[in-house]
């Protein structure tokens, strides 16, 4: 039973969008993305502030109206049939759609009814939700007392309550503390193995690494890459050398050495900084031989785990953003 | 959800439309949801007590015997015009919860949930009906222990709170659509003190209009739709009858539900 609705999840779509366009004024938010999604699976958008994310999510989820395109989810129109769709989705935005002045219990209720279940269904779901999502002790709390990460996990807890087949997460971990966002994430995977499809955004590689099936690469409202974790990380290297030289004179000769011995291209991050994809860490030690060799003295060698820096220059071939830009951004957050 | 299994879209009944019940369900959720949330704010104590006490006794005490001589004798005068004054004060704030929900992003949230779309309207302006019920009250009580004591006794109070309720029902509709189509809630807030001030205190509320000038007779008692409300609300505390006016003050009121909650509707899908 349970594998013949697995294979029936798997020979249908749970997002199908095609050529979606969305602009803002002069602002080309989204520029002529497409999505498809199978049943069952998590998929990832990837991608820099103000790349186009949220606005993607907003279409899907019937927020925002394509300016072209169109959007299928599990084969309804987004367009014709959008009361459908809207019984169909469960969204958890990078708002705070729960209100701070009632209790964690009552937010759930309220939200319950709102989804057509009688007062004691919405109980039973919500004390459910609470349970799973370790909010039991703080149910009848006032909101304005939680934590951060607390509240995140009643945002998406609500956006549960009717069991969506499709739950859009809009960065659900962006400022939340490592160990919360290792508790996002299991929650999220939790989601899946009840059978739900889940779509999320995020501007972190290891966050989308770690849950998602499939990752999509958006940047200026555009996809650049689509592919699995692995078929990604491949393109970019699975982590980076970083190089610095001592003697700037010596960076195009060291560029060269490095080339040569790990067959990539070298990327330069300042004027004495090099980084370069390195699948194989055992070359690490020829490259730092070779070096040597050449007279050409280093003040720092590290190795990194690729960020989304990186992948953007692996697949556009230039950063996603000014890094001070990016400094300043998440500060604000 | 780990012990539960989603039912996958297939296999589940869905509609495409949202029926009336539907809609007066959603309504009365949010609501509620008002109501929870009015009940549990500092402000509350301020809007339902404080002013109307503080309206009926400034009225009374301080331009009582300037309008008819004596306390006793204003009463009749100042306490039907407190009325509708702290339950039109009171109006001028309808929309800002709603702002407060579009501004903090509950409403994106609503807006992706399978609900009628009036209801997040109609939800929070109807909670303030309780509102308009507790500023009655203690104005007529407060108005008791002045010793007011109206001729027509308890059924013209109770039929006055529920007229002038009625009524901020339908105003608090404008005061909605411009606290949704304005940049900030501060804006909008002050645009409804601009709106309420003159069209309170420019009608027939706390003075005879015989010692105004002949113009400004003209707007108070031919242009300004409160004064028909004034009008009504005297007419029932001090004769027990109903008037032509009573018909004049619903029309208009139907007349605003009619031209407001297209508008408002509209400006509140535009911000969403």
């Amino acid at each position: 039973m349970e594998v013949n609705t697995i294979m029936k999840n798997n020979a249908i779509l749970a997002v199908e969008a095609y050529g979606l366009v969305k602009t803002f004024g002069n602002n080309k938010a989204v520029d002529g993305v497409s999505l498809s999604i199978p049943a069952g699976s998590i998929c990832g958008i990837l991608g820099p502030n103000g790349a186009g994310k949220t606005t993607t999510i907003n279409m899907l989820a019937t927020l925002s109206k394509p300016d072209a395109g169109n959007i299928k989810i599990f084969g309804y129109d987004v367009l014709h049939e959008t009361q459908i769709v809207r019984q169909l989705i469960g969204l958890t935005g990078q708002f705070a759609s729960i209100d701070e002045d009632l209790t964690a219990l009552e937010n759930l209720m309220i939200f319950g009814r709102l989804y057509g279940y009688s007062r004691k269904d919405s109980k039973r779901k919500a004390n459910e939700l609470l349970e799973e999502f370790g909010l039991s002790d703080v149910a009848s709390r006032a909101l304005s007392k939680f934590s951060g990460g607390m509240r995140r996990r009643l945002d998406l807890a609500v956006s549960l309550i009717h069991q969506p087949p499709l739950i859009f997460l809009d960065e659900p971990t962006t400022g939340l503390d490592p160990r919360t966002r290792t508790q996002m994430w299991q929650s999220i995977r939790n989601l899946v193995k009840g059978g739900s499809t889940v779509l999320l955004t995020t501007q972190y590689l290891d966050e989308a690494d770690q849950l998602a099936d499939n990752i999509v690469v958006i940047d200026k409202g555009r996809v650049v890459a689509n592919d699995t974790p692995d078929g990604l990380k491949r393109s970019v290297g699975s982590s980076s050398l970083h190089l610095t030289v001592k003697d700037t004179d010596n960076t195009a000769n060291a560029a060269q050495i490095i080339e040569r011995i790990l067959d990539a291209k070298v990327h330069l991050a300042e004027a004495s900084e090099l980084i370069v994809p390195i699948e194989n860490t055992d070359k690490l030690t020829d490259v730092l031989t070779k070096l040597k060799d050449a007279g050409i003295k280093l003040s720092g060698v590290n190795i990194l785990q690729p960020t989304l820096d990186e992948v953007f220059f692996a697949l556009t071939g230039e950063g996603s953003k000014d890094k001070k830009d990016n400094k300043e951004e998440n500060l604000n957050d | 959800m780990t012990n539960t299994t989603i039912i996958p879209a297939a296999e589940r009944k869905l509609k495409n439309r949202i029926g009336v019940g539907t809609t007066i369900r959603n309504s009365c959720t949010l609501a509620y949801r008002a109501l929870l949330k009015m009940f549990k704010s500092p402000e509350i104590l301020v809007d339902f007590v404080v002013l109307p006490i503080m309206f009926t006794l400034l009225f009374t005490f301080l331009f009582g015997g300037a309008i008819s001589g004596n306390i006793p004798n204003c009463l009749p005068i100042v306490i039907p015009g407190v009325l509708l004054m702290s339950s039109f004060t009171n109006c001028t704030t309808a929309g800002s919860k709603l702002r407060e929900d579009v501004d903090k992003g509950t409403t994106s949230r609503f807006k992706s949930m399978p609900i009628a779309r009036i209801a997040p309207l109609a939800g929070s302006l109807t909670a303030d009906l309780v509102r308009y019920l507790i500023g009655g009250i203690t104005v007529f009580t407060t108005g008791y222990i002045l010793g007011y004591h109206p001729e027509a006794g308890i059924p013209a109070v109770i039929f006055s709170i529920l007229f002038i309720m009625f009524v901020a029902w339908c105003l608090s509709w404008v005061f909605a659509f411009i606290s949704l189509s304005t940049k900030t809630i501060s804006t909008a807030s002050a645009i409804g003190v601009v709106v309420m001030f003159p069209l309170v205190f420019l009608s027939n509320a706390f003075v005879p209009t015989s010692t105004m000038p002949g113009w400004m007779q003209y707007f108070v008692l031919h242009i300004n739709p409160l004064s028909s409300v004034v009008i009504v609300v005297r007419q029932m505390l001090t004769y027990g009858t109903i008037g032509a006016d009573f018909r004049l003050a619903l029309f208009g009121a139907f007349a605003l539900l009619c031209v407001f909650i297209p508008l408002t509707i509209n400006a509140y899908k535009r911000k969403a």
